[in-house]
């Protein structure tokens, strides 16, 4: 049994068991989706959620593994949708198969939400704690803007960009040749996108985000990352590099971010720059924080439930965002405030004593 | 050169109305050291409740500024005592994610209770403007706007400077504990400076809308936002900071629309942050700490 | 500073559990003290689904269409064919679009009206076409909306039907004035109506001395676009943008002591509404708009919506009645039965479609195998708070 021998690690073993619980979530779904058995509704979230999953796992590297507050995430997820679409609609005629340009169209994504991330954390790594916030708010902000100014279409001659500067461009000023395709129109976003992604591609980047950020956490690097979290100047008086450790979270962060937007992308015809906001941006943070911090499992059930239960709301209407601000109050307060935290712990120990007495009869 | 003093008039009062929003988020961050993210949602209340005096109850201007104040002072004392005071110990995050929660609701709860569809704000000042200053963009609502800023400003330094109160204030944002330990009631000192940020909030949110009249439940989500900027700008914490930050931010976003682009003025407005925050990380007017092990 | 060690997880695994826990109880007081939408009749009714912006910063444009398609399922549900009607809330947002498209459907919807914003429209096209289930938006204006698709129709006119109508309007009354055009470039409808505008004024020679934009997130205060049209000399601004946008606009205008003509389009109607709005400043104001309030014709309709919802309504309400309306004739047309199965329906009515011919609030409206609506052009000027032809 020498071969099993690293199952007693206890860390491998919840890191197995995580794949293993997504893998069985997805079976179970896939199989109710074949079936019909799921309503619409849901069915056609899990795209948009399993982008969103990677989007908390992701975050998750930076805010809860590396202890640096991004509020701009949306920001790469947005660079990842746009070069995403371009890449899939551009490449239409090359790659006809729609699985394979996906990918083709997700690793695009993940490579320039990577460049971005990367020259994005040349500045903003310099700052730390609320000052590192608010930059990554602006950054967020200043992508989201000039995404609004491009103007992009493809024809036989190839790639045609436009960067609308003072607004008064428009598609016709790309100058297509017949028969070419106008992709994004500056502020109105990308529209006449084919949908391509598919619940099983959404579930497959979901596995590989978890085997990146995982593997990158036990691994030397993640653990040097999160030293600099917990003590920097301990962690510089050992020779690690902050600057270094900080930026590959963050650059594999955006990395993740761009490949979830591209699987988000690709999954609706039509696309608004805005939709990447600052609000956003928030709502994933909003996962990871009730999730746990670097809690990967966490995450991942927090994306899904925040992301169903409002839909779930529905015919709660008028109440549904008012009560979820609520419950987003309560929950914070409640598990953060000693005295309310300790009263919890107080009645839960009780219940396991009892427990534990009555194991003890039997 | 009349035009860009039209341009500098524009910039100048909405300058005016960050420069007021950005005082009352450097008190409260100075104290709270929290990012107060509904704040912005606090100047969209008391714009609402002065529309709903002024309006419905026909009553003049200065008694809907005055419940305006009175309505948001109350609302910030509060949010403060049932929705961060309970998070006095909390890591910063979990006061984070608060604050945006309070923000939801506050936008929320002004939906049900005024609707979603947008109002419009008319002035709450109007007095004939000299025909040579007119011809400069200048209006009443600018002229009250900068006076009122000036004046708040010059309030709140000698509030913070001279009284009791407000050396309370500064001795909590140094040192919670040796504070209490001086015998200070750090939990009002706390509330005393919300009360007093929210006010402001309110003050803002009325100039705010008579500037610019659209008022709806996210009216003050980007002036917020853009006046949070203009705080971390001048220095997070600083008064004098704030309000150079503010009127800067305003003139900034003014000419950026004017000479660059109107699409790209945000952009513009946060790359000047960053600039700013890379070769004085502290701001224009904060103090730089370091890091001791 | 200890803002890093402050970082260590706050949450431990109970209390994650506990937060979800709390989020699914509040799920199921939501579920239980929720009202129904309205009418969930038993028997079979032909059931009409709608959605628009209900919350948030566009939600008085979703609320008018929803409302104006409520009303119509109300006065076109006949024995034969009764009508139910249900709306949802898509926050002017795509992917909640979609959402919100997938609840309907789920809950049996046979035919949509709706969505009311363009870009939620694109999204929900899409899908309703591969759903295929038959849709009608009676709102949304950009091309790509009904292109290439078999079962989406459109009660409006399309953005570069009215860019090149108003360019020939102004063409043919205000041939000499300066014109400055501002739009949204956030906006998909006022962007397209801006684009055709401009293309058609340039052949017919038209003085565009100024082009200026803004977007929703700035869409607070135009001084320092409005200074640079004035500087540049305009005389009229051509503005194709919502009502919202431009009652700040002419705020603003009046404020700075701007005096300019202004036109507008279909979006702009709803501005005498805008509460709080000084009337006063949108005399003189020409709009370019389907329907009007003050016509005589439409004064039970008027009467109607301003007991049901409190507010005078607007063409979105307009629209959204007239496309109620078409459905109902084109199904009767059609000799559906309520029962039908969406998927019969979405076979049945597009032919139908191009068959009936509606006398409806914004006109006589017929419509082409394309899915686009014919229907007369009318320009209003406001004098003293009321509609006059222009």
């Amino acid at each position: 049994m020498a071969v099993m021998k690293f199952l007693r690690d206890k860390r491998t073993r919840r890191d197995l068991l995580t794949y293993a619980l997504v893998i069985a979530v997805f079976a179970v779904v896939y199989v109710m989706q074949a079936n019909h058995m799921i309503p619409r509704m849901i069915a056609g979230q899990l795209v948009p959620i399993c982008a969103y999953v990677v989007m908390a796992l992701s975050l998750n590297l930076v805010v809860g593994v590396a202890g640096d507050l991004s509020l701009g995430h949306a920001g790469f997820m947005s660079v990842g949708a746009y070069t995403g679409i371009v890449a899939a609609m551009g490449l239409s005629e090359v790659i006809p198969d729609d699985g394979l340009r996906l990918i083709v169209a997700m690793a695009v994504g993940a490579a320039s939400a990577a460049l971005a991330g990367f020259l994005v954390g040349i500045p903003v790594l310099r700052l730390s704690g609320d000052y590192l916030a608010i930059v990554t708010l602006a950054f967020g902000e200043i992508i989201k803007e000039i995404v609004t100014c491009l103007i992009v279409g493809v024809d036989e001659r190839g790639l045609h960009v436009l960067f609308n500067l003072t607004g008064s461009l428009s598609v016709s000023d790309l100058n297509l040749a017949e028969g070419g395709i106008a992709i994004i129109k500056g502020a109105q976003g990308a529209s006449g996108v084919s949908v391509i992604s598919t619940f099983a591609a959404g579930f497959l980047l979901v596995m590989v985000t978890l085997v990146v950020v995982l593997n990158l956490v036990r691994s030397r690097t993640g653990r040097a990352i999160m030293a600099v979290r917990d003590n920097r100047i301990a962690a510089e008086s050992v020779g690690i590099s902050t600057t270094r450790y900080r930026m590959i979270a963050f650059v594999v962060s955006a990395a993740l971010a761009g490949a979830a937007g591209a699987l988000f992308g690709n999954g609706f015809s039509q696309l608004s720059a805005t939709k990447f906001d600052f609000n956003t941006s928030i709502l994933i943070l909003v996962f990871v924080v009730l999730g746990g911090l670097g809690n990967m499992r966490g995450s991942m059930v927090a994306a899904i439930a925040l992301t169903i239960l409002p839909e779930a709301l529905r015919q709660f209407s008028d109440y549904r965002m008012l009560v979820y601000a609520v419950v987003l109050i309560l929950v914070m307060i409640i598990s953060n405030n000693d005295t309310l935290k300790s009263a919890a712990h107080r009645v839960a120990s009780r219940f396991a004593s009892r427990r534990k007495e009555v194991g003890a009869d039997a | 050169m009349s035009v860009f003093l039209q341009y500098l008039a524009n910039g100048l009062t909405m300058g005016s109305v960050y420069a007021i929003i950005a005082l009352g988020y450097t008190m409260v961050y100075g104290i709270a050291k929290m990012l107060n993210f509904a704040h912005g949602d606090v100047i969209m209340i008391g714009a609402y409740i002065s529309f709903c005096v002024t309006s419905y109850l026909e009553l003049p201007a200065i008694v809907s500024v005055l419940a305006a104040v009175a309505v948001c002072t109350a609302l910030g004392i509060l949010i403060e005592g049932l929705a961060y005071k309970p998070l006095r110990q909390a890591g910063p995050l979990a006061v984070l994610i608060t604050a945006i929660g309070v923000s939801y609701f506050l936008q929320n709860a002004a939906q049900l209770i005024w609707g979603a569809t947008p109002k419009n704000f008319t002035s709450i000042v109007s007095f004939p403007v000299p025909e040579g200053l007119r011809a400069y963009n200048v209006s009443a609502v600018g002229i009250v706007t900068v006076v009122a800023c000036l004046v708040i400003m010059a309030g709140l330094m000698w509030f913070t400077g001279r009284t009791k109160m407000g050396k309370a204030m500064r001795a909590c944002s140094e040192d919670k504990a040796a504070a209490q330990l001086m015998g200070i009631n750090v939990n009002r000192t706390i509330s005393m400076t919300f009360a007093i940020g929210s006010a402001l909030a309110a003050i803002a949110g009325v100039l705010l809308c008579s500037y610019s009249p659209v008022l709806q439940p996210t009216t003050g989500s980007m002036p917020g936002i853009k006046a949070f900027t203009a705080a971390v700008f001048g220095g997070i914490g600083s008064i004098p900071g704030a309000f150079v930050g503010g009127i800067l931010l305003g003139i900034i976003e003014a000419m950026a629309q004017a000479y660059i682009s109107t699409s790209l003025a945000n952009s513009i407005v946060f790359g000047v942050l960053i600039v700013v925050l890379l070769v004085k990380p502290a701001g224009l007017f904060g103090k730089y700490v370091p890091e001791k092990v | 500073m200890s803002y890093q060690n402050a970082f260590n997880p706050v949450l431990d695994r109970r209390s994650i559990i506990a937060g979800v826990a709390g989020l699914g109880a509040a799920g199921i007081l939501a579920g239980c003290s929720g009202a129904g939408a309205s009418g969930d009749s038993g028997a079979a009714a032909f059931k009409i689904g709608s959605m628009g912006p209900l919350t948030g910063p566009a939600a008085s444009y979703g609320t008018s269409v929803t409302g104006g398609a409520e009303l119509g399922c109300k006065d076109f549900s006949t024995d034969e064919l009764p009508l139910v009607f249900k709306a949802e809330d898509d926050v002017a947002d795509g992917e909640k679009a979609v959402n919100a498209f997938n609840s309907l459907a789920d809950w049996g919807m046979q035919a949509l009206v709706g969505p009311t914003t363009t870009g939620c429209s694109l999204a929900v096209a899409q899908e309703a076409e591969s759903a295929h289930l038959f849709m009608i938006t009676p709102s949304a204006t950009a091309p790509d909306v009904t292109d290439g698709k078999t079962v989406v129709f459109r009660a409006c006119y399309n953005d570069p039907a009215i860019g090149v109508h108003s360019a020939e309007w102004l063409a043919k009354n205000f041939p000499d004035e300066k014109i400055a055009t501002f739009h949204n470039a956030g906006d998909t409808y006022s962007a397209g109506v801006h684009d055709a505008f401009l293309q058609k004024s340039e052949e017919l020679k038209l003085d565009i001395v100024d082009k200026e934009t803004f977007k929703d997130d700035s869409a607070t205060s135009f001084t320092n676009q409005l200074t640079k049209a004035k500087s540049a000399g305009a005389t009229l601004i051509f503005a194709p943008i919502y009502y919202t946008p431009a009652s700040v606009m002419l705020t603003n205008a009046h404020d700075m002591g701007y005096d300019v003509k202004v036109m507008g389009c279909d979006g702009m109607d709803g501005i005498l509404g805008v509460e709080g709005f000084d009337a006063a400043l949108a005399e003189g104001l020409y709009l370019m708009t389907p329907f009007s309030a003050d016509d005589p014709k439409n004064a039970s309709f008027v009467s109607a919506y301003k007991e049901a919802y409190g507010e005078l309504p607007d063409q979105f309400a307009a629209d959204a009645y007239d496309s109620v309306h078409a459905i109902a004739l084109a199904l009767a047309e059609a000799g559906l039965s309520p029962d039908a199965d969406p998927a019969e329906v979405a076979d049945a009515l597009p032919e139908a479609m191009t068959k009936v011919k509606v006398e409806g609030l914004t006109g006589t409206l017929t419509w082409n195998d394309r899915g686009e609506v014919e229907k007369e052009t009318t320009v209003y000027v406001i004098q003293d708070g009321k509609y006059v032809l222009a």
